[in-house]
This record gives C-alpha cells, sequence and structure tokens, in this order.
C-alpha cells in the first residue's frame, strides 16, 4: 500500500477568514476544521453521520462535517460554533441555551447550535413538535432533550423580540 | 435580602466557554511534535493469537512505531483491582482478573487490543492497522452467560476450574420461616441485557513526557483524574508529584469512564515516555462499542412470600451477574443490585445469592443506575404480579409495604456497595406517592380516562412505581477554597466533572457561605495539580460528598474572614455580616472591608505576624460519610400503544423526588431528565445484541438505537425535600435516579395499555418486535 501524499490546494472561508491549506483528498471536513485551523468547537461523536455532533452550515445549510471530505468545500463559506458568538458576546440562540439549561456536558452542543441557528432562518416561529424534528438528527445523552426543546422556543422568542 | 443561594434556581457558570466552543475536551489538545495512535484489535471474541506480523505497518510512511505484547516486555502486566471484593461477607467467592494494556496470547473477547501503531497523523496511524497480519486459533467462545457457569463450558480463563468470578450470599431474617407461614409465594424469572452508555464523547487520551523534568502530563477523560494519576506513578516508577493528570471538560460520562485502568489509559502515557514524543489516543465510535465497558447482563430466579393481604414477609432472589472477559471494578454492580432488590419497602426477610460469570464479552463495570434498575426491575416487577395474583390494586400493595416515615433510619442488615452498612437514612415515601398520585391523576385516569379509550378503542396505560436510590458513598472527597487578593474565590477539588454543572452547583455552597456572587466563585475540577485527593464521580455522590466538604472549606474560610475582619473593624464578630463581597459590620454600613483587601491584609509580605498564623483566607477540608443517603421517587406514565405496529406514544411522564436538600432545581431537573432518558431507552430502543460467538452486531449507532427528541415524552417533575441527617447540607444524591425505575415502569404501562392481551414482561430491554412476539404468545396461550 502507498502512503496518501498527493495534497491538494483548498481555500475555504471559515466564520469569515479565508483559509488556504494543501490537505490530502481524504482529509475529512470535521479534521480539517479541528486539527488543521484548530477550530476545536466542532465536536466528532461517531465518524458515521447519526449523531449530528459535527455538524457546521455551509453556505448556511447544516452539514455533517464528518461525511464530508474537507476539499469538498472549495471556495464555500463554513460557519462553525464559533462564528455565532462569543463568550462575550453570545448570540440570541446561545443566549437562550444558558438560560433554559440547554446543555449539560455540552459536547452535543456545538452541532446542535449550528442545526437550530439555521432552521430558525427558515421557521421563525417554530410550535414544538417542530423544534423536535428540527433536532431529531442530533443525539444527546445528557438532557432528555427538554431543555433544548425549551432553549430552541425561548431563542424564536429572543429573536422576534431583537 | 435573601441571601440563600442553595436551591435556587441559577444558570450555569460554565456555559458561556461551553457554547462558543472555548470548552477544552481532550481531543481538543493539540501538541507540537504530536504522534497519534491507533489500536489493533481482536475481530474474535475467544482466540490463541498464533502469530503477529507488524513488519509491514512498521515500513509503511509516517509510522514512528508499532508495539506489541512481547515488544512492551515486563511493562506488559494487568492493571491494578479498582475495587477490591467485601473483606465483611462471610465465605464469598472473588477471582479478580484484569486486562493487560497489549494481549500477548489469547484474547477475551472482541475488540482487545493486540497491536498499537504510532504515526505522524491519525490517518495513517490507521493505513497501518491494515498493514498488521494476526494468525488467530478460533476458540469455542463463552457467549451466554447461564451457559458459562454450566460444568463443560469453556473457560475465559484457563487457571480457574469454571467461568465463575464471583459469589456471595447475604440474608436478612429467616426467609424460609417466612416461606412457610405465607399465604402465597410467587415465582418468576427476569432476564436483564446488555446495554451501553453510549456517551457523546469517545474515550481519549494525550500523553506529554518532559524527559529533562521526569515530568509526565495526562490528559484523560476519566471520571477519576487523582487514582489514575497515583495508579500511572506507581505504574511507572514515578513521584506522584511528577504526574499531572487533567480531567478537562468530559463529554459525558454515566459510569464507563471511570473504568481504571482501561488498557489505553495504561498504554498511551507508557508510549509518551519510550518515545519521548507527546502521544494522542482518540477512540472512534465503533472502539467505544467494543472496548468501553457496559452493564446490565442478568438472569434473576425470584421467589416472594406474601400474607393474602400483600404485606411481603419476604424475597428470596438468586441471580447470575455478566462481569464480562475481566472483573477490575469487583462487585459494585451485583451489590447495588442486592441492595435494591427490597426498593423502599419494608422486608423482614432476605436471601440474596449472586454468582458473576466471566463471559468473552467486553467488560462490565457500573453504567448509570449501576445495578440497581435490576432490583428495582425485579421488585417492583414481581409487585405488580402479585397485586394481580391477590386481586389488590398495585398502588394499595405498594402503600402497604412501603418502609414508614418512623421506621428510619432503616438497617437492612447487609452491606451495600461501598460495603458499609444498607441503612436508608430518612424519607417520607408515601407522600412522594401520594404527590405522584395526584400529580397524574391516577384516580381519574383509572375511572374516567381509561374506559373512555377503551371504548374507542385505544390502548392507553398507565404505569406508577417507586424506587430507592443509594448514593454518596465513602470513601471521601475534599475541597480547597481561597479568598484571592481580586477577591474572587478560587476553589478546587479532585472529583472530575461531566456535565452535573459542578461550577454552578458547587460555587453556590461556597457563595452562600462567603456572601459573593455565584459567578464569583471559580471551580477548578478535575486536574491533579490543583487538589490531589479524592477519589472521583460516580455513585451519584458529587453533591453529597464533594458538596459537603465545599460547605465545610467555606465554614472554615469564613471563621477566618470574621476572625480577622473583627480585629480590622474593631467589632465583634457577631456582628459582622458577609455580602456583596464585602464585611460589613451590622447596622454601621460605612465600617466594612473588601474581601479583597482582607486576603491582602491576611497574607501580608512584610511585618510580623502573631505566633501560628496561618497565612491567607484559604483552608481545605474533607468530607467523608460512614455510609451514604438514601433517595427515593416515584415515576408515573401514561402511554398509548398501538397493537398492531407495538408503536408507543408517551402521553404523561411525571417523576416526584426526594434527593434531601436541593441545591439548583435547574440542573436537578437536567439530571432527571437526562437520567429517565437513558431508562427510557433500556426499556425499549438499546441493547447490544451479541450473537453465538459474542460478536456485537450493532455496532454503530444506525443499529444501536438511542432515544431522540421525538420520542422523548415532556417530564413533569416535582419535588419533596427529606434532608438527610448524615451531612451538613442535608443533600442526596440524584445522578442516576431518573434511569433506575423506568424499565419497570414501562412494563407495568404497557401492561396495563394491552389490557386484552393477558401479557406478563420478564424481560428488557423490550423492542417493539419483541413486545409483538411476546404479546402474540400470551394471548394465543
Amino acid at each position: 500500500m502507498e502512503a496518501t501524499t498527493q495534497k491538494i490546494e483548498l481555500s475555504v472561508t471559515v466564520n469569515g477568514t479565508r483559509y488556504e491549506r494543501a490537505i490530502e483528498p481524504r482529509m475529512l471536513l470535521s479534521d480539517f476544521l479541528r486539527h488543521e485551523i484548530e477550530l476545536t468547537g466542532t465536536h466528532v461523536g461517531c465518524e458515521h453521520g447519526v449523531c449530528g455532533a459535527c455538524s457546521v452550515l455551509m453556505d448556511g445549510e447544516p452539514v455533517r462535517s464528518c461525511l464530508m471530505f474537507a476539499v469538498q468545500t472549495q471556495g464555500h463559506e463554513i460557519t462553525t460554533v464559533e462564528g455565532l458568538g462569543a463568550v462575550d458576546a453570545l448570540s440570541p440562540v446561545q443566549q437562550a441555551f444558558h438560560e433554559a439549561h440547554g446543555l449539560q456536558c455540552g459536547f452535543c452542543t456545538p452541532g446542535i447550535l449550528t442545526t437550530v441557528t439555521a432552521f430558525l432562518e427558515t421557521n421563525p416561529n417554530p410550535s414544538e413538535e417542530e423544534v423536535r424534528e428540527a433536532i431529531s438528527g442530533n443525539l444527546c445523552r445528557c438532557t432528555g432533550y427538554q431543555h433544548i426543546v425549551d432553549a430552541v422556543l425561548l431563542a424564536a422568542k429572543k429573536k422576534q423580540a431583537s | 435580602m435573601d441571601k440563600r443561594l442553595i436551591g435556587k434556581r441559577v444558570v450555569r457558570n460554565e456555559d458561556p466557554r461551553l457554547l462558543t466552543g472555548q470548552a477544552q475536551y481532550v481531543d481538543d489538545v493539540n501538541l507540537p511534535n504530536m504522534a497519534h495512535a491507533a489500536m489493533f484489535r481482536s475481530e474474535y471474541a475467544h482466540a490463541r493469537i498464533r502469530s503477529i506480523d507488524v513488519s509491514k505497518a512498521r515500513a509503511y510512511p509516517g509510522v514512528i512505531a508499532v508495539y506489541t505484547a512481547e515488544d512492551m516486555g515486563a511493562d506488559c502486566y494487568p492493571g491494578p483491582p479498582l475495587v477490591s471484593p467485601p473483606p465483611t461477607v462471610k465465605d464469598v467467592i472473588f477471582n479478580s482478573r484484569r486486562q493487560v494494556p497489549l494481549v500477548k496470547d489469547k484474547i477475551r473477547h472482541a475488540g482487545e487490543i493486540i497491536a498499537v501503531v504510532i504515526a505522524e497523523t491519525r490517518y495513517i496511524a490507521e493505513d497501518g492497522l491494515d498493514l498488521i497480519e494476526i494468525e488467530y486459533e478460533p476458540l469455542p467462545v463463552v457467549a451466554d452467560i447461564e451457559k458459562a457457569l454450566e460444568p463443560d463450558s469453556p473457560l475465559v480463563h484457563d487457571d480457574l476450574d469454571s467461568n465463575l468470578a464471583a459469589h456471595l450470599v447475604q440474608k436478612k431474617g429467616d426467609y424460609e420461616a417466612a416461606r412457610a407461614s405465607a399465604d402465597a409465594i410467587i415465582q418468576r424469572r427476569f432476564t436483564i441485557e446488555r446495554g451501553t452508555a453510549a456517551a457523546m464523547e469517545n474515550r481519549g487520551i494525550v500523553a506529554q513526557w518532559d524527559a529533562k523534568s521526569e515530568a509526565l502530563t495526562v490528559w484523560d477523560t476519566t471520571q477519576a483524574p487523582i487514582p489514575i494519576r497515583n495508579g500511572l506513578a506507581a505504574r511507572l516508577g514515578l513521584s506522584e508529584s511528577k504526574v499531572r493528570v487533567i480531567a478537562p471538560f468530559i463529554g459525558g460520562g454515566f459510569g464507563p469512564k471511570i473504568m481504571m485502568f482501561y488498557s489505553e489509559e495504561m498504554l498511551v502515557p507508557w508510549l509518551a515516555i519510550k518515545l519521548n514524543r507527546p502521544v494522542k489516543w482518540i477512540e472512534d465510535r465503533r472502539e467505544n462499542f467494543y472496548a468501553t465497558t457496559q452493564e446490565r447482563g442478568q438472569v434473576h430466579e425470584v421467589e416472594m412470600a406474601f400474607t393474602r393481604d400483600g404485606k411481603i414477609l419476604g424475597i428470596k432472589d438468586d441471580f447470575i451477574h455478566d462481569t464480562g472477559a475481566y472483573d477490575p471494578y469487583g462487585l459494585t454492580t451485583p451489590l447495588n443490585t442486592q441492595s435494591h432488590v427490597m426498593g423502599g419497602y419494608d422486608i423482614p426477610n432476605f436471601t440474596s445469592e449472586f454468582r458473576v460469570a466471566f463471559t468473552n464479552k467486553t467488560i462490565v463495570t457500573p453504567m448509570r443506575g449501576a445495578g440497581r434498575p435490576h432490583g428495582i426491575y425485579v421488585i417492583e416487577r414481581m409487585m405488580d404480579i402479585a397485586a394481580k395474583e391477590l386481586g389488590i390494586d398495585r398502588v394499595e400493595i405498594r402503600r402497604r409495604n412501603l418502609i414508614k416515615p418512623d421506621a428510619f433510619p432503616y438497617e437492612h442488615g447487609i452491606i451495600d456497595q461501598a460495603f458499609a452498612p444498607l441503612i436508608f437514612d430518612s424519607g417520607n415515601y408515601e407522600a412522594v406517592l401520594n404527590e405522584t398520585l395526584k400529580a397524574v391523576g391516577y384516580e381519574k385516569f383509572i375511572k374516567e380516562e381509561q374506559p373512555r379509550y377503551r371504548a374507542e378503542g385505544r390502548r392507553v396505560g398507565i404505569g406508577v412505581l417507586p424506587f430507592i436510590e443509594t448514593t454518596g458513598v465513602g470513601p471521601y472527597e475534599g475541597a480547597r477554597v481561597t479568598v484571592e487578593a481580586s477577591g474572587k474565590i478560587a476553589v478546587a477539588t479532585g472529583v472530575g466533572t461531566q456535565g452535573q454543572g459542578h461550577f454552578t452547583s458547587f460555587a453556590q455552597v461556597v457563595a452562600e457561605q462567603l456572601g459573593v456572587d455565584v459567578t464569583d466563585v471559580r471551580i477548578t475540577t478535575g486536574d491533579s495539580a490543583h487538589f490531589n485527593w479524592g477519589t472521583g464521580t460516580f455513585a451519584s455522590r458529587g453533591a453529597v460528598v464533594a458538596g459537603n466538604a465545599m460547605h465545610a472549606a467555606a465554614t472554615m474560610v469564613r471563621k477566618k474572614i470574621l476572625k480577622l475582619a473583627s480585629k480590622v473593624l474593631n467589632a465583634p464578630e457577631e456582628e459582622l455580616e458577609l455580602e456583596d463581597g464585602m464585611v460589613r459590620v451590622a447596622d454601621i454600613p460605612q465600617s466594612s472591608i473588601s474581601l479583597s483587601d482582607l486576603a491582602a491584609l491576611a497574607n501580608p509580605l512584610r511585618g510580623a505576624v502573631e505566633p501560628g498564623t496561618e497565612p491567607g483566607l484559604e483552608a481545605t477540608a474533607y468530607y467523608g460519610p460512614q455510609y451514604g443517603p438514601t433517595a427515593f421517587g416515584v415515576h408515573a406514565m401514561i402511554a398509548e400503544i398501538d397493537a398492531e405496529t407495538m408503536m408507543i406514544k408517551i402521553l404523561r411522564y411525571v417523576v416526584t423526588e426526594d434527593c434531601g436538600t436541593i441545591l439548583n432545581p435547574l440542573i436537578l431537573e437536567g439530571q432527571i431528565h437526562g437520567g429517565v432518558a437513558l431508562g427510557l431507552g433500556n426499556a425499549y430502543y438499546e441493547k447490544l445484541h451479541f450473537d453465538e460467538n459474542a460478536q456485537l452486531l450493532n455496532a454503530s449507532f444506525m443499529d444501536y438505537l438511542l432515544v431522540g427528541s421525538t420520542e422523548m415524552p415532556r417530564i413533569e417533575v416535582h419535588h419533596l425535600e427529606t434532608r438527610s441527617p448524615l451531612n451538613e447540607l442535608g443533600t442526596k444524591g440524584v445522578g442516576e435516579a431518573g434511569a433506575i425505575p423506568v424499565p419497570a415502569l414501562f412494563a407495568q404501562t404497557m401492561e396495563d395499555a394491552l389490557y386484552d392481551y393477558n401479557l406478563e414482561i420478564r424481560e428488557t430491554p423490550l423492542n417493539p418486535n419483541r413486545l409483538f412476539g411476546i404479546a402474540r404468545k400470551e394471548k394465543t396461550a
């Protein structure tokens, strides 16, 4: 077996910053984000596209970064959890998760925050059932989802008020 | 102003970092020159290794090294026993067999590590795995826990006469005499199968060796950083002060992250020293299914003796517990089962005998619930069956047997998982039951709503049942509380944290004593450089054991503050108030000093101090209970089932919990919600399917179903507070509570919903297929 050494030039915008790297074509987007450009907020829970922890936004749409190769993002815009807000400037969704205790260990949280941020763009006033459907592709082992659902409903309210 | 912070619904201090991707988990540690390890794991569950050829892997570009057991030489020996067998029980048998870093000759479960590849990247390390060639001699497999103990079974450990890992009998009263005087004897058999904890974060270890200062730093996804540090130091021949173990943010623990030592925990630090390079190993999800410990496999043969009016005279429970290929965690899980098989009932006569079996499966160690759900499943299923056979309402038969409020402390005369006497410290069990019945509207449902549903052809059932949880066991935890020169409070403790909100609930305990904001208390958990005494986060003990150590340390610091402030302000201590980070003389607000200024005065840079003075406003305290407090709760569920598809819809889910003093209701509710979600998984979704070769057939999240947001009902949580008399705060643990009664409750509710099927459920987990199978059989029988 030959080592895969051929590298491809990638240019991608992440959270508004353009990154240019020479990478192996087999490198997963999740590994690129976490280990090449050291945005470790995106978490990897299963590496087979089920748990949703690694969800990021590509041109505003949620994608599973463990199911994509980094080279597929050539020329696209990626948003990770680091791009949603900062410790002293939480986004409305992040703030709502804080107030409603929508996280415990925090590992699945980045994928849920990105998913929910995109969801509320398309459905700013969802019902509880719609919220449950929207996050049904994100697994959480700590919360039983109730406070997450509460947080999403609260975030919708906050966004509408602002 | 209300100065109480304990019991307040405070949002969490740790959230902002977690919400913005700034919190550090083990896999976020990236070090210069770091190498990456990948494990070659056995495909077979039971096999002899004939030969290992790693030459091609070693030659692969980018591979730094490959190690086998032979390469590791004398350093490849088993991990330490985590819990030794109970010394206080007569005639106990315990055969301790522990896992090794790398397997040399015989594989005992699929997923055991045969070789490790270290490479410049994880991708290359995994390429290297494909180049390793192993010749196996497959052996007959021990897959079934009952067959494991038959005389002709193949042996998991060839040096033993059988697969018996342990045998233990505990008794209270005289069951045989009780049986002789009983009006009714009920016998049943129950089977409980395996699941996995499935924390969202897999395990991981990063180890860094500094050869010049002979210091090792390890980042580990462990619930017990201090014991890992001590064990590593002993194993590697280093001073404990030269080994630092950090359990940073951990993405869920639920028990399996306290297995000491995992093979990888012995291996990765050893590699870092050997190679003199930082080494990272991160488990993937498939490895997690094979190599991270699991729980729940037991078979029970139970007999109960009743009077005709439903009073329990005694219980006799014989069970087999599956420990998997090794038993590093001792008897914690089966002892917990034994402690819970009497539930919250007044049972005068009890005999329980368990045998622990080695099998060719992944190691079993405690997982959220830790043997308790098994005990509760058995007793509560038996209570349902007794209610039917004796013609007594299922709530009424429970009410007649619950331990009465004046019976506490209630001594069982057996030992618990910590080898301490099983004593229930306090409680008001019937009040919790009544609260739940009221909240769920039990009477109205039975009398009005259920008949209406049934008339409409809908199968809607209700379930209600109680459970106990022994919590907060020893030996001890500690905490150090310091008023820093900034006036902020620094707190350190040895327990690790995996999402329980320690940075907030512990901060509330300290802030209340010291009159500061909760956000001004900065907690450090799980870093041996900050606090190096402790045992770990397990057994629902954080709020009890570490919480009370915090409280004690904060109380000591408060005394120091008052003593010094009294001198500075020239006022008696009893006239001083601590508020808003200041010490004030009551009624003279202008006479005050800030904690910041006091901290500076307590640590002068020049001048003389009185003899015996300790510098700073700091104290360290420890708390170790003689035995742990026991929490109590009642869950109720109303669910509809479609008998064609056996798909369920949970219409109501009510929890009433009495875990003593509540530190933070927001965090408490979160713990309960999560516990119930795992419990529902254990009841109807999650089962590890092993075939007859002990091969796991559903080792992915596509095939092993975790409960999702659309399956979870909304949970209504009610609280009663019966303070524990065992500790200053009055707390009892709650971390595992949510999960404990759910499989039993689910079974009761399904039997009630499928009322026309004459169904008796005696196994868990179920799933729609399995329930359909049982229901059909029972109906045509």
